[in-house]
Parts: structure tokens; C-alpha cells; sequence
């Protein structure tokens, strides 16, 4: 094990792959001499040049398409798409092609594309460049999402993500880039696709999260011991296609009750697929109908103290959990 | 649309720069594309009738007056060389020489389709072929194109990509990415576009601010508008073009003028164009001309022409009955094929 942030841990998946197998390529907008906005490919053009390490103009849909054309050749490509929100005029390319084309053909071709980007809010933005669109991405078959909380998943999964033969969507929260833990050393330290974590162990109440809200849900169930002697399982998703509900419905079968914690919107969210999920599946365990702590319907403001607000804090969390009790 | 829309074919901007080009097609190869002509042609007026008989559902877009682009340029390519093209593919898809009982079965959304029945008339796809699709977003298969471009680079491999589309593909953003990036990084696409005159109901000329041809050469590629209702310039023209790309010169343009006899899908009402148009350019008619060159060249006589008629009928005759005899793919195969099975550590 090493200590490392998460940014060092997305580049050392990243290069182990492309020492493991030369089919595996990068592209993206300035992840060469600049490093990658993140800095997430920092060093990567020296080590391996700029046919691998190949920087883009600023054309998402072009690159994200080529990132499928190539795949369709039997390369293994990694396209950073700078942040999610530029995702969305790449859409026409990861939802109509990459998601699709291997149904489409009847099995006859596959998309092993690797596409990272970078989430989420509290930077003060704006409207345009703060959105967490995980949920949107997993409502589309053919993808996995992959959004890891902690650095040691986010270098497993992100190695587990090259070896797989389809697309997959590979979220980054900004917030976390900078965050450290215990990374495996052994390059062959995969995590696999569709396996929640329990973080922490408790008996009150299931907090579920993924990405930055893991950290949300953790501190909260900090605040609840500390505060009202209160113990939580907090749940990390880690994919949230495919999704690992037997965890959580485990959990909420000893804890009966159980908050879902994200920062997209509220409505039409992922935590309300989890919800009616939970529900399907332990309706019978529950003692309180489960809660979502979610972020504001509302374009995101600049505004630093409105922007707090309409993102969900670990003080959300909390309010939640005690008014089920 | 403008009159005289053929006038200004046979005009290019930029070089072809190859030292190397392919030898001009034999009688033999001749005959080849005259029936490729045919069964595309018969093919395609099976299909209407199939359709109108609810054989064939969905969206249906016919092929029938652009056979010359399909079996011109897909002649000149060889078998490593990669295509994807837009929905009206069943042309394309025939030229390249996909069975086509396999092509109506899959219209026919049958278990002996092409795709097992799951893409339908826009989506063909033959790998075996690298037949790699026909794609039902406009131009959203062109940025692909380019990442075909970019593997051949990559495994420093000499096959080329043959990408088609419309005319109608020119005004989306894709298509400027996707001919910037390939222009960028001098890869092997020969981008071949049909222009039919319509984007759907649309003439080309109020929906671009410049002939096509000249658009693409903006962007720093060699650029041809050729008569694409003559196979054997089509032919000529996509041979120049692969010997550019794949001598490493980068990507080539061909803007090949054509027109579909047909409305643009068969739900179309066609209220955008008059019937005398269609017959002025149905004198132009690439099987005709094809027959009447090859008959003054003394490669063709009738006796062969009706030969190859009846050969197309009894193919296409086939095609249907081994559709209708093709099972219907079962209800548990509803989740197969929507991601490919992970074996584990690949290593």
C-alpha cells in the first residue's frame, strides 16, 4: 500500500494499462504538455509520446466518436472528456453509438472505450460547469458508470474499467481529486464492476452514496455518533451501473431505515431509483419511508453561499436520518 | 433545387497526390458492377413491395437511382478496408457482397438477418466484411470514421476507411469535426458524400452556404465533385482517392451528385418535388448508361443483359423466401448482445 491522492491514482491505473497493453491510448483535450486540467495525466506524454498521449482540439463529439471508431479497430482508447458537462454534446456519440452498437449489430462488434470525466459542484462555476450527471448516464444500457469515493477503488476501477470489452463512463468529482488514501501496490489489484462497499458499519440507519456524497453520508454518521449516539452504515456504491442493490437491501434489512445521498438533482434523480428500489425489495423491513438528500432543483448559482445551499451537506444528512426516527 | 445541378460536375480544388493508381475496370469488372446495378435496383423494389405488404416495418429508406456511388466506390476498395455508412445502406451493404438473403432477413427482423434482426434497415452491419455499419443519426458515423483513420495510423496498417453520408450530413457539427480531426492527423479516410439533392424534403443549395465539395476543402484535403450516376467515374475517382490515403497524404473528398428516385423514406408524400423532375434525371440513369457504354464498347449484348436480369429476380425471389422461412428471434434473446461478456483478466 502507498498513501496517494486520488489524481495520482487515476494516472498510476492509467500508465500501469498502457505499460500492461499497447493497444491502450489516451485523447482528450490538453491531457498532454498541459498535464490534463486535473493534472490527472501529468508526465504520461513523456513516458509514452504523443501518439498515445495524443492531444485533442476541443471537439468532445469528434473525439469521443474516434474514441469508438478506434475502439471498433480493436484499440483500447481512453478519452478524457474535461468535465462532464462538456459530455453533453458528446451525448449523440455515448448514448447512440458507444452504448449501442454492440446490440445493434446483434454481437458482431464491441466498444472497449474508456471514457473519464470530471463532476460535480461547489467551486462556484456557475450554472454550466457544475453538474453531476452519473445518474443520467446509468439510465442508459449498454454503459457502466464507475464513480469512485476513495483513491485505492478509484485505481482498481479505473484498471478493471480498461480491461472491459465496453464502454464504460468513468466519473471524477472535482472535490475529490486532491483527497489521499492507501492505493494497492500490485498492479494486478483490480476492483470489479456491480460490488458496493460498506464503509462503515453501524445498526441505526443505511446512509448510500456515491462519489462525493460517501464523504457527505461518512461524516454525517460521524456527526450522528458524536451528537446522538446514533450508528450508521454508510455504503459505498462504487458503480452505480451495474449496481450492487443486494448490499443495500442487506443493510436496510438490519438497520431498517436508510437515506440516499447525491448531489444531482432531487428530481428524476438516481436516489429515486434506489428508493423505489429499497422499496420493491424491503418494504417489509422498513420502519420510515426512505429519505433522499439531494441536490436543489435549480441551475446551480454562482453565488458562494447560494450555491451551498442548494448542495447537500452532511448537516442535510443528519436532519434526515432523525426526522425517521 | 437549382436546374442543371449536374453542370457543375468534374471540378475539384486541391491535388491528388498518389503515384500509384489502380488499373481502369475490364469488361468483366464492368459486368460485375452492372449487376451489382441490377440486384440493387430489384433488391430495393422488393423491398417497397414487402414493405406495402407488411413484411417490412420501421423506417425504410430506399436506394434505388444512387447505385452508381455504392458499387463505384465500394468496388475500388479491398477487403481489409473498413466502411460505415448512413441509413440508406442496403446498396452499400450489396455492393460490398453481404448475402442478400441475409440483408432482407434482417429487414424481415429475422433470426438469419445480419444483425439477428435486432438493427433493421438502417443499421446493417457484416464484420466479416468490415461492413461496419449503417448508422440512423446523420453523420453521427463520421467522427467513427475518423477513429478507424486513427487505428490504421495507429498499427501503422495500410487499410483504408471508406465513410458515406448525405448531403444532408453537411450541415451537422460532426461532420466538421470529424473531417478537422482527420485532416489534423493525415489519416486514411476517403469521405464520400452522396449528394441526392434533398435533405429529406430540403434542396442541398438553401441549406449550405457552399457547394460541398468546396466546404470540405476548407478543410486542407484534396476535394472532387464528381457525376455520381456514372459508376465507372465513381470507380476511377474512389480508386485516386484510396491510393492518396493510403500513401499517408491524409484524407481525400469525394462529393459524388446523385438523386433517389424514391422519396426520401417510404412515409414520404414527396409534396417537395415534381414528377417531371424525377424523370429528367432518370435519363440519367446509371444502369442505362452503364449498359449503353459497355454495349457500344462491344462488351455487353442483350442476350447478357437479359441474363443478368433474370439472375438478379431469382436472387432477390430467393432472398425473400429464405426471409419469410427465417425463424423470429425468441423472446428470452431480448437481453442478449446488450454488453460482450467480461472473461476476466485479459493480461
Amino acid at each position: 500500500m502507498t498513501e496517494m491522492r486520488m489524481r495520482d491514482a487515476i494516472r498510476e491505473a492509467m500508465r500501469e494499462e498502457m505499460l500492461r497493453d499497447e493497444r491502450v491510448f489516451l485523447m482528450g483535450e490538453d491531457i498532454g504538455a498541459y498535464g490534463g486540467s486535473y493534472a490527472c495525466t501529468r508526465g504520461l506524454l513523456d513516458e509514452f509520446g504523443p501518439e498515445r498521449v495524443r492531444d485533442t482540439p476541443i471537439s468532445e463529439s469528434g473525439i469521443v466518436g474516434a474514441g469508438v471508431g478506434a475502439a471498433l479497430a480493436g484499440f483500447i482508447p481512453m478519452v478524457e472528456i474535461m468535465t462532464i458537462n462538456f459530455s453533453l454534446v458528446a451525448l449523440d456519440q455515448i448514448v447512440n453509438n458507444a452504448s449501442k452498437l454492440h446490440y445493434m449489430s446483434g454481437g458482431q462488434v464491441n466498444v472497449p472505450l474508456v471514457l473519464r470525466m470530471a463532476s460535480g459542484g461547489g467551486s462556484q462555476l456557475g450554472a454550466t460547469h457544475s453538474h453531476s450527471l452519473e445518474g443520467m448516464f446509468a439510465h442508459f444500457p449498454g454503459l457502466t458508470v464507475v464513480c469512485p469515493s476513495f483513491p485505492g477503488d478509484a485505481k482498481g476501477l479505473l484498471k478493471r474499467s480498461f480491461r472491459e470489452p465496453n464502454p464504460v463512463v468513468f466519473i471524477e468529482h472535482t472535490a475529490l481529486y486532491g483527497t489521499r488514501g492507501e492505493v494497492p501496490d500490485d498492479p494486478n489489484h483490480l476492483v470489479e464492476f456491480g460490488q458496493a462497499r460498506t464503509v462503515r458499519s453501524g445498526k441505526d440507519v443505511t446512509l448510500v452514496g456515491y462519489s462525493g456524497s460517501v464523504h457527505q453520508c461518512y461524516r454525517a454518521a460521524d456527526m450522528l455518533a458524536a451528537e446522538h449516539g446514533l450508528t450508521a452504515d454508510v455504503i459505498d456504491l462504487r458503480t452505480i451501473r451495474p449496481l450492487d442493490m443486494s448490499s443495500v437491501i442487506r443493510s436496510v434489512q438490519r438497520t431498517n431505515r436508510a437515506v440516499v445521498v447525491e448531489d444531482d438533482w432531487k428530481f428524476g434523480g438516481f436516489a429515486g431509483e434506489i428508493a423505489a428500489q429499497i422499496m420493491e425489495r424491503a418494504f417489509d423491513w422498513l420502519d420510515a419511508p426512505v429519505a433522499r438528500v439531494a441536490g436543489k432543483d435549480v441551475p446551480m448559482p454562482y453565488n458562494r453561499n447560494l450555491e451551498f445551499a442548494a448542495l447537500p451537506s452532511e448537516e442535510d444528512v443528519v436532519e434526515a436520518v432523525l426526522a425517521m426516527l | 433545387m437549382a436546374s442543371g445541378f449536374y453542370e457543375g460536375a468534374s471540378v475539384s480544388v486541391g491535388q491528388a497526390i498518389p503515384t500509384t493508381v489502380g488499373e481502369p475496370p475490364d469488361g468483366d469488372l464492368q459486368q460485375q458492377f452492372l449487376y451489382e446495378m441490377l440486384l440493387i435496383r430489384r433488391f430495393e423494389e422488393k423491398c417497397a413491395e414487402m414493405y406495402t405488404r407488411g413484411k417490412i416495418r420501421g423506417f425504410l429508406h430506399l436506394y434505388t437511382g444512387e447505385e452508381a456511388c455504392a458499387v463505384g466506390a465500394i468496388n475500388a476498395l479491398r477487403a481489409d478496408d473498413k466502411i460505415v455508412t448512413h441509413y440508406r445502406d442496403h446498396g452499400h451493404a450489396l455492393a460490398r457482397g453481404i448475402e442478400p438473403n441475409r440483408i432482407m432477413a434482417e429487414l424481415f427482423a429475422r433470426t438469419g438477418g445480419t444483425n439477428e434482426g435486432r438493427g433493421g434497415s438502417m443499421h446493417i452491419f457484416d464484420v466479416d466484411r468490415n461492413f461496419l455499419g449503417g448508422y440512423a443519426i446523420v453523420a453521427g458515423h463520421m467522427p467513427i470514421a475518423t477513429g478507424l483513420g486513427l487505428a490504421a495510423n495507429l498499427a501503422h496498417e495500410d487499410w483504408a476507411t471508406l465513410c458515406i453520408f448525405g448531403d444532408g450530413g453537411v450541415g451537422e457539427g460532426e461532420f466538421h469535426e470529424a473531417l478537422n480531426l482527420a485532416a489534423i492527423w493525415k489519416l486514411p479516410v476517403v469521405w464520400f458524400c452522396e449528394n441526392n439533392g434533398y435533405g429529406m424534403g430540403v434542396p442541398f443549395d438553401d441549406s449550405l452556404a457552399n457547394d460541398v465539395y468546396k466546404i470540405a476543402a476548407a478543410y486542407q484535403m484534396p476535394s472532387v465533385r464528381i457525376d455520381g450516376m456514372d459508376a465507372l467515374e465513381v470507380y476511377s475517382a474512389t480508386q485516386l482517392a484510396l491510393a492518396h490515403v493510403r500513401e499517408g497524404h491524409g484524407p481525400y473528398f469525394i462529393e459524388a451528385l446523385t438523386y433517389r428516385y424514391r422519396g426520401h423514406s417510404m412515409a414520404d408524400p414527396e409534396l417537395y418535388r415534381t414528377k417531371a423532375e424525377i424523370e429528367e434525371y432518370r435519363k440519367r440513369d446509371a444502369i442505362q448508361r452503364l449498359k449503353r457504354s459497355m454495349v457500344a464498347d462491344g462488351l455487353l449484348d442483350e442476350t447478357t443483359y437479359q441474363a443478368l436480369v433474370a439472375r438478379v429476380d431469382a436472387e432477390v425471389d430467393e432472398a425473400v423466401a429464405y426471409a419469410d422461412a427465417s425463424p423470429e428471434p425468441g423472446l428470452h434473446t431480448l437481453y442478449d448482445h446488450i454488453t460482450k461478456e467480461y472473461e476476466g483478466d485479459t493480461g
